[in-house]
């Protein structure tokens, strides 16, 4: 992906924000599940991978988010699909060097990128980061 | 009237920038910063005294057991009750915990009724809900009026026989809003009741007067009044806290005990003072209550009020802040930029440099009161100004953008 401009990448978190599309409780059977909560936001979600024969086949969360942690898990979600665990946990540990502003591999986070400035509020970490952990959580139980 | 500019030099911390602006701290209902004064008096203990309290012969020892009876006696003049039913803890949390676990646990019985409100602290919700449980007795709620208030009628209406404690905060953490305590006081007292005050947001900023307004026990927290962090008191009744248990026994409180089990405890509010004591926060607790006498507690009442009074006149010019409580009586303002969610929007005004609260602020029960899961809240102290405030309706105008955080 071409270098974001900030204008780009408050678009994507705008967007994500404001109309998250895997926002949403699965509705079949099949998905494992985490919950996560964030001691110093209010962020209290829950996280859904449907894994089949080592691939995600779909992803989603549902609950209440701030528009940080709204947009990354969404963002995160979308990258999910059709990537096999160790392409996702390849993808994971990407994003959160990424994060903690240590070297990391651009061409693989497409819109994630748009997060590459959260350590400017270290607070704000653990939001950026909530999903990500989550599906990393679910990929280790799935091993 | 107070020298704000001068009380402001007291505060090394206000001296600091966060994220390249002026640090702008709006977040004393959580704690407060400490004058110089407070930290050299934590620093002397260490240079000058470091003994322990109640153990030695020597004269250090003593020199202690002084200090420690003369920080007794100022802070029962600041709050207005006796020295002997000064305790110390480590906070208003275990103060709360010591009325709920030392006294409900021991008069309570199933069916009896321990009274609340739909505005309390965390700390003034949960021990009481432990005794429930363990007790069978039942917690009830005040309710509040429709500006968040808790009203002597409303308490009034609760009342029954049932009743044996109310526990209520003197200002309430979210809202701000203060409460009659003498008239309420008068209301559970009729009942033969309880009636313990949480003043961990009341004590720092307005005139107690413990036995004046008939305070059966009185919590409080140093670090939100210019103390040091990890020290409290727990005020009671002389007389309720002979009939109190101890929540923690160990050294420096029991008088005798044998290989039989035979123990006798030493009286309040040694008999609540197991262990070694917060000598340096004890020291620094009582300098930060020489502090606040030095201005005088009412002029920082007034201070703060006026301050929190502006800042809602600021605010309510902007049509895209929303504010909860206009019209309480204390140094909170509780407020959303619309559409944005506070946690956003604190990280954006942490952006300008200011610092303040969001998200539930320890209060899960509000939410349906405000119509809102999680606000903003800006809290004021001594050392805030108008000019501070200026600073924070300023950045509130363009608080929509708050992805500025990330990329200004």
């Amino acid at each position: 992906m071409p270098s974001l401009t900030n204008e780009m990448m408050r678009a994507i978190i705008m967007d994500h924000a404001s109309n998250p599309v895997f926002k949403h409780t699965p509705t079949e059977e099949g998905y494992e599940k985490v919950h996560m909560k964030s001691d110093n936001c209010i962020d209290d979600i829950d996280i859904y991978l449907k894994i089949d024969k080592d691939k995600v086949v779909d992803a989603s969360f549902e609950g209440r988010a701030c528009a940080i942690s709204t947009a990354s898990t969404d963002i995160m979600c979308s990258m999910m699909i059709g990537k096999t665990r160790d392409e996702g946990l390849n993808l994971i540990d990407q994003y959160m060097h990424m994060i903690h502003e240590e070297e990391y591999d651009s061409e693989l986070l497409e819109e994630a990128l748009a997060f590459q400035n959260t350590s400017k509020q270290a607070a704000r970490i653990r939001c950026a980061t909530i999903g990500w952990s989550a599906a990393k959580e679910i990929f280790e139980k799935h091993e | 009237m107070i020298d704000v500019e001068k009380i402001r030099k007291d505060f090394p911390m206000l001296e600091k920038s966060m994220q390249s602006h002026p640090l702008v701290y709006f977040d004393n209902a959580s704690t407060t910063f400490k004058p110089r004064c407070v930290m050299e008096e934590v620093d002397r203990y260490y240079k000058e005294i470091n003994a322990n309290s109640h153990r030695g012969d020597y004269d250090i020892a003593y020199n202690m057991d002084q200090e420690l009876f003369h920080a007794r006696e100022v802070i029962a003049r600041f709050v207005g009750c006796e020295p002997n039913e000064v305790i110390f803890t480590s906070g208003t949390s275990m103060s709360l915990n010591m009325v709920a676990w030392g006294y409900g646990l021991k008069h309570l019985k199933k069916g009896d009724e321990i009274l609340i409100s739909e505005a309390e602290h965390a700390s003034n919700v949960l021990p009481w809900g432990r005794i429930c449980e363990l007790t069978g007795a039942i917690l009830r709620h005040v309710p509040l009026t429709s500006d968040g208030k808790v009203t002597v009628e409303n308490v009034k209406k609760c009342m029954n026989d049932k009743v044996k404690i109310v526990s209520l905060a003197a200002v309430t953490n979210v809202l701000g809003n203060s409460i009659d305590i003498k008239g309420i006081s008068e209301v559970v007292h009729s009942y033969g009741a309880i009636f313990s005050v949480d003043g961990a947001q009341s004590v720092p900023h307005t005139k107690t007067d413990f036995k004046g307004d008939g305070i059966d026990f009185l919590s409080f927290s140093g670090h939100k009044m210019m103390g040091p962090t990890g020290i409290g008191v727990l005020v009671g009744r002389y007389p309720l806290l002979e009939d109190m248990d101890p929540v923690l026994t160990g050294g420096g409180m029991n008088d005798k005990y044998d290989i039989n089990g035979c123990v006798t405890y030493l009286e309040p509010p040694a008999k609540f003072e197991a262990g070694t004591l917060n000598l340096e926060g004890i020291l620094g607790l009582r300098r930060a209550v020489e502090y606040i006498e030095s201005i005088g507690i009412s002029n920082i009442d007034e201070y703060v009020k006026s301050l929190k009074k502006y800042c809602v006149e600021e605010l309510s010019k902007l049509d895209n802040v929303i504010v909860y409580n206009p019209d309480s009586d204390s140094g909170i303002v509780t407020f959303n930029v619309k559409d944005v969610f506070s946690q956003d929007e604190a990280s954006y005004l942490n952006s300008k440099g200011i610092a303040l609260r969001s998200g539930e602020h320890c209060d899960k029960t509000l939410a349906e009161f405000l119509g809102t899961p999680d606000t903003c809240r800006a809290s004021f102290y001594v050392y805030n100004t108008k000019e501070e405030i200026d600073y924070l309706v300023e950045a509130l105008k363009n608080g929509g953008n708050f992805l500025d955080a990330f990329f200004d």
